[in-house]
């Protein structure tokens, strides 16, 4: 492998993982934008998805068969599975303290969390967890360059995803009602808008992007851990910082980019400070550019 | 200091030494000196986010500078665990106060998140720095102080009677520190910066002050921890820890000395209590955390509900 072929399968690996890193992302970026909560419960979601996914597979195992048919099942599993899980802890764990202070709801979501996780550890053990290759093992493109097909996949799944999100917030009711409701909640209920219905679709639809962000991780990492959801959530949340919190786009590029970054650090410098690279970014985004690269400046909040 | 409150000083100080005499289970004593630990941590954290306002998600990093300053100072060059207690406090403070200096130039959310990440960055940093930190094992060996000719040893008791006058000593201060110039001036750039500093308070010094001082805590915490387990690893400082200190403060009643207080015994007890339940525990306290959040969100001994943002 000649190191021009090198970096090009470093950005290749590192795009892959940062297309999984931007669907959670968006999750945070259209949760922040809308009520100004880091949901920190956002990276189990994700954790979870992975899970169902393994759920989906163990199944498959005792039935005997294996391929695409399954993968796509798995998918819409983890979508239902997880826009579910978000509307319940929306409306259990959030909705109840909408006029609490800040601080509380941040406990919350620190309670929520660890609730979850919890209770994967307790339904699956804690140990890591094997999930079965579906498709096959063979790399695309005759050089030292490859591409594998869940690579294509994720790719594919991920860009579908964020074209669909896209016509929701800019072509459906639902998607207007969001917009209105990110610039002035107090308008928009003005406007008739049920702002708790807003709200609750918005964790829906973060939380259905996050599973099959979930489900996609572990298909091709083929290992999961029920810890696996706070270190990526934490990194799809640096990815919706350094792309601009609020701002759809930039969650979307300040993912890719944080996992090309990651890929090429791990390729270049260590893979040992790999997660440090994540914190160092974020630190040196909201350092110099708070307000993120696509993100609008921000007025001070009190 | 008026009858009253002599009384009822007198009262808790004979009730936390009568504590480990009555009950002399070793398990129930060292459960109490973890609480102390802990109430320690918290009223340190209670200055930054409860005084000044600041919310700090990575707190721990600063109690890990403090338990590693012993540890290396220690088994480096032998130094004694009374000589290396204010220096471990002082690293954690100008560690605090160094993190802090990129840190206050963000606000709310993200001066959280910031904080966050240098909590990470410098566990990471002691986990891979394996020459001087011993990388992923951590450091071992570590002595215990000796006092006299009495050596602290492995028993909880003494380190429990030095972290209650730890304590005590600390919520005496933050009580008072609360009520004086500076508890004002951190207040009022709590409430309202621009205000503040419409009335000649330099809020970067208040904030930077506030690290400070939240740092030098942690790291007199650290120091007692690393002598106390004579074993410290990079993931006894993990975020967990840092969230942990955090609901201590908020559970009791952020800015409350007395709830920070209670709000550490009950949280670092609570664990143990439903050590009964042992696989569901965490679940448990998971709900917990929760089911009080939605109860009482100002926190047990907070009183006041601030007005929602907007």
């Amino acid at each position: 492998m000649t190191p021009g072929e090198l970096f090009l399968q470093q950005i290749l690996n590192g795009l892959t993982i940062g297309a999984v890193y931007a669907l959670i992302a968006l999750g945070y970026t259209m949760v922040y934008g809308i009520i100004q909560l880091i949901n920190f419960a956002h990276g189990e979601v994700f954790m979870l998805g992975s899970y169902m996914g393994l759920t989906v597979f163990l199944l498959a195992g005792t039935i005997g068969s294996g391929g695409v048919g399954w993968l796509l099942l798995a998918l819409c599993t983890a979508t239902v599975g997880c826009s579910l899980l978000g509307l319940a802890v929306e409306r259990v764990a959030y909705r109840p303290l909408r006029q609490a202070p800040k601080l509380s709801v941040l406990i919350t979501a620190i309670g929520v969390s660890f609730f979850l996780q919890n209770a994967v550890m307790l339904g699956y053990g804690a140990q890591d967890r094997y999930v079965p290759a579906l498709l096959p093992a063979v790399r695309w493109g005759g050089g030292a360059v490859t591409v594998t097909p869940m690579q294509g996949v994720i790719f594919g799944v991920s860009l579908l995803l964020m074209v669909g999100l896209q016509g929701i917030v800019y072509g459906t009711r639902l998607g207007r009602n969001m917009r209105a409701t990110a610039q002035d909640p107090l308008a928009a209920r003005l406007m008739g808008i049920s702002v708790d219905q807003v709200i609750a679709g918005t964790f829906a639809i973060g939380s259905a992007l996050a599973g099959v962000g979930g489900l996609l991780f572990g298909v091709y990492y083929s290992t999961i851990n029920f810890h696996d959801g706070y270190l990526v959530g934490l990194k799809a949340f640096t990815a919706a910082v350094m792309g601009g919190i609020g701002n759809l786009p930039g969650a979307m590029l300040g993912g890719l980019l944080l996992g090309l970054l990651e890929g090429l650090g791990a390729g270049y410098i260590s893979s040992q400070w790999k997660n440090v690279i994540a914190f160092v970014v974020l630190i040196l985004v909201l350092l110099l550019r708070p307000h993120g690269l696509l993100g609008e400046r921000l007025s001070e909040r009190a | 200091m008026i009858p009253g409150r002599l009384l009822r000083f007198l009262a808790i100080a004979a009730a936390l030494i009568l504590l480990p005499i009555i009950d002399g289970n070793p398990y129930h004593i060292d459960i109490l000196a973890t609480a102390a630990l802990y109430a320690l941590l918290a009223l340190g954290l209670n200055i930054i986010v409860g005084f000044a306002g600041l919310l700090h998600l990575g707190y721990a990093a600063l109690f890990a500078i403090g338990a590693y300053t012993y540890a290396l100072l220690n088994l480096r060059m032998g130094c004694s665990f009374w000589l290396a207690l204010p220096i471990s406090g002082g690293m954690a403070g100008v560690a605090g106060v160094l993190l802090g200096l990129p840190a206050i130039r963000v606000r709310g959310d993200y001066l959280a998140i910031v904080t966050l990440g240098f909590g990470e960055i410098v566990r990471i940093v002691f986990t891979n720095l394996e020459e001087w930190t011993g990388g992923p094992n951590g450091l071992m060996g570590i002595a215990h102080p000796v006092f006299g000719s009495f050596n602290f040893g492995v028993n909880s008791t003494p380190y429990y009677g030095l972290l209650v006058v730890l304590v005590a000593a600390t919520a005496w201060a933050c009580a008072k520190l609360r009520g004086s110039r500076m508890g004002l001036a951190w207040r009022a750039v709590k409430e309202d910066e621009l205000a503040a500093g419409c009335l000649g308070i330099d809020a970067s010094r208040m904030k930077l002050l506030a690290l400070g001082l939240g740092g030098w805590i942690a790291g007199l915490a650290g120091c007692v921890f690393a002598a106390k387990q004579g074993t410290i690893t990079p993931d006894s400082f993990d975020f967990i820890l840092s969230v942990m200190i955090l609901a201590m403060v908020i559970l009791g009643g952020i800015g409350s000395v007395t709830g920070v207080i209670v709000g550490a015994v009950v949280l670092s007890a609570a664990p143990e209590l439903l050590r009964e339940f042992s696989a569901y525990r965490m679940l448990l306290f998971g709900l917990l955390m929760i089911v009080l959040m939605r109860v009482r969100p100002q926190g047990l001994f907070g009183t006041s509900v601030s007005p929602p943002a907007r």
